[in-house]
């Protein structure tokens, strides 16, 4: 196994092991989904709009909320008692800090999303059988993206007086190109559309994966450095 | 520090002109430093004199406006792993996660350093530093001497070659102090070289090869130790213009 590798997987390791212990994050952002879908749920008027049209936009904004919470702890924790320091210190490349904070990320996002997704379907009762592993695998190309750019904003917010307000800010913008593609492609799967009116977004989606989770890589140094 | 045959040791860390400013105030102007294997030097200055600021320079924390840091000769800009590998830092904070017992906070440390058997290595660090009954704690369950402690037992854990000490003796009882004493005496002895920030001058005069004063963002002196402590305190107070 690459040494990076290995490093980075073994700050990811650090992290859901603190995680497991104080279960702050995790916890709050399960809670904080399954409120914004109860809101969402009784706020809607069904005869009005059908559940399955309305869906993908509740379930889109649900993940991506939630996804918020979680990211917000991921150098928080960091910031306590300077455990960031020690980090820095350690002979361990800039980029493979940055992917173990990132594989973490993945796994409380992608935890929470795999809580949620149940949730969703008992609320709206949306059927989900034949758009399952599709629905799976946008999911998982969506949140690569939004939670590469959460971890950085993350980093750079942790150092300001208002992180838990600044992560939002800096954040949203830049979830909306996943999120409007990863609304387009659930729209088509609940609607049984065939895969080809799907390829533009689902590249448009692996290609802000590529670019952003390269991009952020390259630049967590300067975002670290004080 | 001279060797037998009188010529100088390798510097394990040099520092050249280092400058730092935090918005118009400029904490560092131009220091440099150099640190031989055995060397022990005692920073002292008045609050805001910028020993602080110097020491997260010289761990590559913080990165100066100017000049260089060097760590057995590789500099230690940017990535500069390697160049970070021999250093440890005790910093006024524990650097130790809350979230994890003293046992996990050390066998991670021990997995980004590279160290076998990490499991193992945390424990015989818990327990030559008096922690191992208290090993499966969290460090918010501990005393703030206690957490000292796990503190220090962290930044020795890789064997660093340049320790680089921030008022390490904060919150320690004298047994632990003295145990602390002794400990970083034998590593100078084995050829660490040393920096320890402190106003609290007394606990380190023992140790110390060298005394230096920042004040004013400058050296106002960085001598061989001489003679006991009570001999360079007026001296002290005289150039911090106290």
């Amino acid at each position: 196994m690459p040494e990076a590798l290995r490093l980075a997987l073994a700050i990811a390791a650090k992290d859901v092991r603190a995680e497991l212990r104080s279960r702050t994050a995790l916890l709050s952002a399960v809670v904080f989904a399954a409120l914004v879908l109860v809101v969402f749920n009784f706020a809607r008027d069904p005869t009005a709009i059908a559940a399955v049209d309305l869906a993908p936009s509740v379930l889109w904004v649900t993940f991506a909320l939630a996804a918020m919470v979680a990211l917000n702890r991921a150098f928080t924790v960091e910031r306590e008692n300077g455990a960031l320091d020690a980090l820095l210190l350690a002979p361990v490349p800039r980029g493979a800090v940055f992917l173990g904070k990132l594989l973490a990320n993945l796994a409380f996002v992608g935890t929470v999303e795999a809580v949620t997704l149940p949730l969703f379907v008992l609320f709206f009762n949306v059927d989900l059988g034949h758009a399952l592993p599709g629905i799976l695998g946008v999911t998982a190309l969506a949140t690569i993206g939004f939670v590469a750019v959460g971890t950085i904003f993350s980093a750079m917010a942790v150092r300001t007086r208002f992180a838990e307000l600044l992560l939002p800010v800096l954040l949203l913008p830049f979830m909306v190109p996943p999120l409007i593609g990863a609304v387009q492609v659930t729209s088509r799967l609940l609607a049984d559309r065939p895969l080809s009116e799907m390829l533009g977004w689902l590249r448009l989606l692996a290609l802000y994966d590529v670019v952003f989770v390269t991009l952020c890589t390259m630049v967590f140094a300067s975002v670290v450095d004080e | 520090m001279p060797s037998s045959d009188g010529a100088e040791s390798p510097a394990l860390l040099e520092a050249r002109g280092l400058r730092r400013s935090f918005g118009g105030l400029r904490v560092l102007r131009g220091v440099d430093l150099t640190v031989r294997a055995g060397e022990a030097v005692v920073v002292a200055g008045p609050n805001g004199a910028g020993k602080t600021t110097l020491l997260r320079l010289l761990a590559g924390l913080m990165r100066p406006e100017a000049g260089e840091v060097r760590v057995l000769g590789r500099p230690l800009r940017g990535d500069g792993e390697e160049a970070r590998r021999p250093i440890g830092f005790v910093s006024h904070q524990s650097l130790l996660y809350d979230d994890l017992t003293l046992a996990q906070n050390l066998a991670f440390t021990a997995r980004l350093y590279g160290l076998p058997r990490p499991a193992d290595v945390a424990r015989a660090a818990l327990e030559s530093a008096g922690l191992a009954a208290r090993a499966d704690d969290a460090p918010r369950r501990l005393s703030r001497g206690l957490i000292q402690r796990a503190a220090i037992a962290r930044a020795l854990l890789h064997q660093p070659r340049v320790l680089l000490l921030d008022e390490p003796f904060t919150a320690l009882d004298a047994t632990a102090a003295e145990r602390l004493r002794e400990a970083l005496a034998g590593r100078l002895a084995a050829g660490l070289g040393m920096v320890v920030v402190t106003h609290r001058l007394g606990e380190v005069w023992g140790l110390a090869t060298r005394v230096a004063v920042l004040s004013e963002g400058r050296w106002a002196c960085d001598e061989p130790r001489r003679g006991p402590l009570e001999t360079f305190l007026p001296r002290y107070l005289g150039l911090v213009g106290a």
